[in-house]
Order: structure tokens, then sequence, then C-alpha cells
């Protein structure tokens, strides 16, 4: 029985992982609720957000403003923008998102190494050359959080908000989004389907909790998330003038 | 006519010696001699109560070209293994722990402009903050250049 004891072949030897499932919520809020469990807690989570409100750029941490967003259509239509705490590019996030976060112990998935580089091969997530989801990821000492956000649906107009990047992956080849971007619900029947997908596949290798986001969200005032969202001056300083060293 | 292994070998130590890297028989990162190493792969060196901290060859081979380094204000205070600042690379940003305690004196102004230096020249001219001190006895706890090769090797195993 001991013996047995030390495999991992069964059940017992999953590792818990608590689901948060959410809708609409704001992508500020849940970037927040994101950088606090990973740097206030010791469990692993997956978090759900079908769809957010209202549409929002949101840019990498080093992404200046002035290369990666059209300020002044941004201003015009007062379009929120938001810094995250993780690098990556600039998306535009709204009813049409799905986002799917991962926050987990290092020692927490399988063969994975306790380093960076193995969750930074994760490939984007595309269909033959259009992609369908961007992804970036965050890393402590400890703990690494690894958030996607899914194309299930977007509107065009919302990506004249954005230019096209100097700094870009290969596969974007300069393309504008239209012609790299694919639509998720082309492919799939519904969005459930595909939330639904994300859980089961969880659950082969981990022991899945949803977890109520009230219980979640307890009495840590003292942490100070570093995601933000760009005041209207923060933009206006930004369209005036060139962009200094000290990035908003 | 090609030098006998052994030779090359000897020569190859003396000349590491002398430049005050060590080797190691799977050498794939260097590893300077008169610095200390924490476990999250900073290097701090350490002249009087003041050091200087880094991140080591190993840790930004892993991490790939960096692109961006959040840097800590001036006057802030560090803890030894909490972080103090972040690197991005590609798509992660990771966490950068202080090996020391004390109070920021100086940040690598030109990081913001050559974040690569870091990957260049990461124990010289990608150095990241400057610390005063507040407890060198913090420094027992931290790794020499032999015991930290041989952790990355370790940890490269897996």
């Amino acid at each position: 029985m001991a013996a047995a004891g030390l495999t991992r072949a069964s059940s017992a030897g999953r590792p818990l992982m608590r689901l948060v499932t959410m809708s609409g919520a704001p992508i500020l809020q849940q970037l927040h609720l994101e950088e606090r469990l990973l740097r206030t807690t010791g469990d692993n989570w997956c978090i759900i957000n079908d769809g957010t409100a209202p549409p929002t750029i949101v840019m990498g941490v080093s992404g200046r403003v002035s290369e990666l967003v059209e300020i002044q259509p941004v201003l015009r239509d007062q379009v929120p923008v938001v810094r995250r705490f993780s690098g990556g590019g600039t998306v535009i996030v709204d009813q049409g998102t799905v986002f799917v976060t991962f926050i987990c112990n290092k020692a927490a998935v399988a063969g994975l190494q306790p380093f960076p580089r193995d969750i930074m091969t994760w490939s984007d997530y595309a269909f033959s050359q259009l992609k369908f989801g961007g992804n970036a990821q965050s890393i402590t000492k400890n703990r690494w959080v690894h958030h996607t956000s899914f194309l299930w649906d977007y509107d065009v107009k919302n990506m004249d908000y954005l230019k096209i990047p100097k700094r870009a992956p290969e596969y974007r080849l300069a393309r504008k989004h239209t012609d790299f971007l694919c639509r998720m619900k082309e492919y799939m029947p519904s969005r459930s389907v595909f939330t639904d997908g994300v859980i089961t596949a969880l659950r082969e290798q981990f022991l899945v909790e949803p977890t109520d986001i009230e219980t979640v969200l307890s009495d840590d005032d003292a942490f100070v998330p570093s995601t933000k969202l760009l005041s209207e001056q923060d933009l206006e300083e930004i369209a005036s003038s060139k962009e200094s060293l000290h990035r908003v | 006519m090609a030098m006998a292994a052994s030779s090359r070998l000897f020569w190859a130590s003396r000349a590491a010696a002398y430049l005050r890297i060590s080797t190691f028989p799977r050498a794939f990162s260097t590893v300077l001699k008169d610095l200390k190493y924490a476990d999250t792969h900073e290097w701090v060196k350490v002249e009087g109560d003041s050091a200087t901290v880094g991140i080591t060859d190993h840790a930004q081979d892993h991490l790939g070209d960096v692109v961006f380094v959040e840097l800590p204000e001036v006057g802030s205070s560090v803890s030894q293994g909490n972080n103090f600042g972040a690197v991005e690379s590609v798509k992660a940003t990771s966490d950068v722990n202080s090996p020391v305690s004390g109070e920021v004196v100086e940040v690598n102004e030109k990081l913001s402009e050559e974040p690569g230096l870091v990957n260049a020249s990461p124990y010289d001219k990608g150095w990241i903050i400057k610390v005063k001190l507040s407890d060198s006895g913090e420094l027992n706890s931290l790794m020499d250049d032999e015991k930290y090769s041989k952790f990355c090797e370790e940890e490269d195993k897996h």
C-alpha cells in the first residue's frame, strides 16, 4: 500500500486547481484579480471570463503607447487603455473575447521545467496562420501566470484603434489585423463548447474545484496590483509630446 | 599535430583561472568567482556595505532576448528573496529577486534604452541595481560560484 501511495497513477495524485468563472467582467478587474491570486495565494487557479465590457485596449508591460495605439481616436471615443503586468503585445478586448488564465505553482504542472523557457515555447493559438488567441506570461519565484485572450468574435472597427506594431513576432509579417486573425465562432458551435472543453481538459490533470469569487476577494487590501488604467491626462501628455523614457 | 586532450584541458583551466572564471565539464554559462549567487539566478557583488545586483548568464540565456527591464525607484528598499523589478523577454515577464536587503541607491538607467545589455553583459554593463546593504550577514545564505554552477547543472537536468 505504501508503494502504491507513492505513484501518481491515482486521481488522488492530481493537484488541486480552483476554478473561477465569470462573464462580462471588466478586464481591469480580471487583471487585478490575477495579480492578487498570483502574489498573495499559493493555490493553482483557472479563471475563465466569458466576454468583457467595456471594449478595452490592453497593452503589455513595456509597450510604448505612441507606437501601438492610435491615441486621437482613443481619446475621442474614450476607449479605456490598460497596461497589464505581463509582457507581450497589445490587444483590444470586448464581448467577443473569452479569457482563460492559469495561475500555477511551478511544481504543479508535471513536465514543465521550473524556468520560463518551457512556458514561453507554448505556441500561439492559430488555425493555419490565422491567429485566434494571444497569450502572455508572468513568472515569479515559484509561480506563474499564463493568460490568453481568445477571439470568439471581434469587431473589425475596434482594430482601427491599434497600430501595426514595429516590433512583432515573425508570423505577423506586417499583416493588418483582419489578415492574420480569425474568429473561433467560425470553427466551433458555441462559446460553452469551448469553455466546457477547457474545463474537461483541466480535469485530466487537476482536481478542479469551482470557487466563488467572493471568497477570493478577501481582506488583503495591503496588496497593490501593478496593472493600471491610463488616465485621459496620461494619454493627452503622450499625444502632445514625444513619449519619454519614463513610460506611463 | 593536435595537442593531447589533457594538455589542452590544463591550459584551458590555467586561462580560466587567470580570467577568474569557473570551468566545469559542461560549461554552458559563465559563472564568476568573486560573486555570490541566489537560487533564483541573481548575482551580487559586494564592496564594503555596497552591493551591485544583476541576473546571471544562465538566467539571461534561459530568458532569451530581454526587451524591457522594470526598475525600482532609487530610495526604495529591497529585501532578500523578494522581487524588486522584472525583466521582459518575448512573452514572459519574469520577476527579479534581490539577493540582499537594503536601500536602492542607484539603478542602471542605460537599461531603459538598451535592455539587451542584460543579455550581452550580464555581469558587467547589464547590472541592474546598486544597494546599500542593511545586513551583510545575509550573504552567508547565498551560494559561491562552485555551488551555483552545480545548482545550475542540477536544474538543467530536469
